[in-house]
């Protein structure tokens, strides 16, 4: 267009573009609409400039001011470390009945601990510690190896029947069916009996007769009355709790061929203050001795 | 255009007559356009007196409310009317609301919207006219421009002048008064979000929170530029109200009108008086309804969307009319029944029994009964409340000696400012009993648990209970708390919560 047009009605003048006689009025934009539009590219060109913009080859434009969001991440990261390690080495100098005594420690660990339990603990014992068949309840009152701050310590720092650590907590019951130490009828009876020191249904005829093959075989480790024995890792037979299961047949398979549960050992994988923290937060569960 | 030149005014005896143009004047309507300048004219009055009144009452409140002290005692804050964002409480005289009490805000709110509604159908946008923030904050740049620049004529003078030396004096003084009112504007309301003396001293030493800083600078920045320079353009372009209050008048409601059957037809000339041949109306067409309207718009127009009946050009209408020894109110508060009727011969004065109908009698039988409900909400509330949440994961645990443990977790909500010790008791299954996490020791039917003033207390539960007294999987019972002290204990008063909650056990 070399000429300008005005439109008639309007007085405006045409950007020279018509469809079907339809003609296009030529309205600036707003002053302060266009204004705003050179400011934002300022803004662009400033933003390139301080900021990381441009891809390259094997890089990128790091920008003036050198800003990561990576790094940005790391620091508050090493931040956090460091409110955290006041805390920690507090911790890792005090002794358990120390951190339960002090309000500040006691709140600390059991935030800490509940964290590091979901992420170490919670494949075997189950996000709220409830356990499974072979996996013991950490919330109840019944203790294989014992329910202290100092027994909880001890089996999660060296794990039990661990191999590769000296100090674990060991034992093994005898494979009395496996091996041929009883008979197969003597094995059911036994079974029997145990059932009934629990105070479970079972036909009474059978379990007597169990008694003595369990006072010869089993009292020795588990009690006379079936209460168990921490120091040899011997669970109570004669309550409501089962590790495996309360059904005879379980029971008797137990005796004939025993599974033996295994922890690994968490001193060499954990910081001693995350160990003692998962020791506070277990013993709150609700069965801490 | 507009055609906004210096007005050359006529004088005819004492009285002026201007030469203005109202700025919404059907000729001048377009799809868009840009302001028109409004000089607005002082007036004085009773309206015009009334509404400095309200100024400095409104404005006075403003700026002295958060100084206020309340003593609550040593556990809480003696600023009479604070929102403390940092620890969720608000407080008024000797109201104290929690997160969980907003539902008071809603009744505010439902008490203000209604209350506007009444307000509009008896007498109008008065709320627009004379206390919102934006009329009354305009009205004050306005006395500040009139007294630093002169009054209309003068300021329009001075408007289109060149850069002269008086001109950069007088605009400079009049900007640095406008800054500065607007920073005293955007300070105020800081102060009513913390404690106002210290946050006072931190702020001038420089020592307060970033966040006053920058609330101070955008409040500084939306007074200066609202009430400065876009002044009516909020009204008529930003603000809902006009379009919602427009919808909300009808035949009885009191608006500022121009009495059409008594001003019409004009007659520029003062000597012709309504007995004259062609007969004259009252309005002499002196124009001082439009100079001295803030908005810039002709009343004599009829109702308007701009109109925020401010009642000044009834000021200047009655000034006027005195001057030429006609009756006063000509322009008036009336209804648009009223004038009806006036054109039909029989006009009655408006009195105040014009605000009384069924519409304006059920919106205010609708905002007392709200007002009523949340005053007795009030007086009637709890200042002790108790939740209980059940463990999750497990949901119950069973004990080697075959009794079921299920654990809890309890919040205790003391809501006066005062330190308080409950009793948690169990009520409901045989047998049970509990003990926190933190002491195993005793269980017991119950536990006393010391909660700080103000303040929420968490508490792990475990109830423990014999299978026996457990009606299957789910059994219910409750947690009774209850203020627990020696007064109390010697027959006092106490206030006491309970929660229903279940005992989960094995099918």
């Amino acid at each position: 267009m070399s000429e300008k047009e005005i439109d008639d009605i309007s007085g405006v003048e045409t950007t020279g573009h018509e469809w079907d006689g339809i003609k296009e009025l030529n309205n600036p934009l707003p002053r302060w609409w266009i204004n705003t539009f050179y400011i934002t590219i300022l803004w662009a060109i400033g933003y390139m400039i301080l900021y990381p913009a441009w891809p390259l080859v094997s890089d990128y434009t790091r920008g003036y001011l050198g800003y990561s969001s990576r790094a940005e991440l790391s620091q508050s990261m090493s931040e956090a470390q460091v409110g955290q390690a006041v805390y920690l080495d507090q911790i890792r100098d005090a002794s358990l009945d120390e951190i339960l005594a002090s309000n500040e420690l006691r709140q600390f660990a059991m935030a800490g601990g509940r964290s590091a339990f979901l992420v170490n603990c919670s494949t075997c014992h189950g996000s709220g510690a409830q356990g499974a068949p072979g996996y013991p309840n950490l919330n109840d009152d019944d203790w294989i190896w014992g329910g202290t701050l100092d027994d909880i310590y001890l089996t999660i720092r060296h794990g039990v029947r661990f191999t590769d650590d000296w100090d674990t907590r060991d034992s093994a019951m005898p494979a009395f069916g496996r091996d041929g130490i009883l008979g197969r009828g003597e094995i059911v009876e036994i079974a029997a009996f145990v059932r009934s020191m629990a105070g479970l249904d079972i036909d009474p005829a059978l379990a007597a007769r169990g008694a003595e093959g369990f006072a010869d075989n089993c009292a020795a480790c588990h009690g006379e009355s079936g209460e168990g024995l921490r120091d040899l890792g011997a669970p109570a037979l004669a309550d409501a709790i089962w590790f495996y299961s309360s059904d005879a047949d379980a029971i008797a398979a137990q005796i004939s061929n025993p599974k033996h549960g295994v922890m690994p050992a968490w001193g060499a994988r954990l910081d001693d203050g995350i160990i003692k923290q998962l020791t506070v937060y277990i013993h709150s569960l609700g069965g801490g001795e | 255009m507009n055609d906004t030149s210096i007005s050359v005014d006529q004088h005819d005896g004492d009285l002026a007559r201007v030469d203005v143009a109202p700025v919404n004047a059907k000729e001048h309507r377009d799809l868009y356009k840009s302001r028109v300048k409004i000089f607005p004219k002082r007036v004085s009055g009773s309206f015009r007196r009334l509404k400095w009144w309200i100024m400095l009452v409104t404005l006075g409140i403003y700026y002295l409310a958060p100084w206020i002290r309340w003593d609550r005692g040593a556990f809480a804050p003696d600023q009479a009317i604070l929102v403390d964002i940092a620890n969720r409480r608000f407080y008024f005289f000797f109201i104290e609301i929690w997160p969980q009490e907003f539902v008071y805000l809603t009744g505010l709110l439902i008490m203000a919207g209604v209350a506007l509604f009444l307000v509009t159908s008896t007498v109008g946008r008065a709320w627009c006219g004379y206390t919102c923030p934006q009329t009354v904050w305009v009205d004050l740049f306005l006395a500040v421009e009139s007294w630093v620049d002169g009054d209309r004529n003068a300021r329009m003078r001075l408007d289109k002048s060149d850069w002269t030396f008086d001109k950069i004096r007088k605009r400079g003084t009049k900007h640095f008064l406008w800054l500065l009112i607007s920073v005293a504007t955007g300070g105020a309301w800081i102060f009513y979000f913390a404690d106002a003396p210290s946050l006072a001293y931190g702020f001038i030493t420089g020592t307060a929170p970033t966040i006053a800083y920058t609330t101070v600078a955008i409040l500084t920045a939306t007074t200066y530029l609202f009430a400065g320079f876009m002044r009516e353009q909020v009204c008529t372009y930003m603000c809902p109200w006009p379009r919602i209050q427009g919808a909300m008048i009808d035949e009885h409601s009191l608006i500022v009108t121009y009495q059409e059957w008594r001003g019409e037809p004009r007659s520029a000339h003062l000597k012709t008086k309504p007995e004259n041949n062609p007969p004259a109306g009252d309005c002499i067409d002196c124009n001082q309804c439009v100079a001295v309207c803030p908005m810039g718009i002709d009343i004599r127009d009829g109702g308007q969307l701009e109109c925020i009946t401010c009642a000044l050009c009834i000021d200047a209408c009655d000034t006027v009319m005195e001057k030429i020894g006609r009756p006063k109110g000509l322009i008036a508060y009336s209804t648009t029944g009223a004038q009806e009727q006036a054109e039909t011969g029989d006009y009655v004065a408006t009195n105040w029994r014009a605000i009384l109908h069924y519409r304006t009698l059920i919106y205010f039988a609708i905002w007392s009964l709200a007002g009523l409900a949340m005053l007795y909400g009030l007086l009637a509330r709890d200042r002790l409340d108790v939740s209980v949440l059940h463990d999750r994961n497990p949901l119950f645990v069973i004990l080697s000696d075959g009794s079921v443990r299920n654990g809890y977790t309890i919040k205790i909500l003391n809501m006066l400012p005062e330190p308080r010790t409950f009793r948690l008791s169990l009520s409901g299954i045989v047998s049970a009993t509990m003990y926190t996490a933190e002491d195993g020791s005793h269980p017991s039917r119950h536990v006393d648990v010391d909660v700080p003033p103000d303040q929420l207390r968490s508490l792990r539960v475990l109830v423990r209970a014999d299978p026996a007294y457990l009606s299957g999987e789910s059994t219910s019972f409750s947690f009774q708390v209850r203020e627990w002290n020696e007064e109390i204990s010697r027959g006092g008063d106490a206030e006491q919560a309970s929660y229903e909650a279940q005992f989960l056990a094995a099918p």
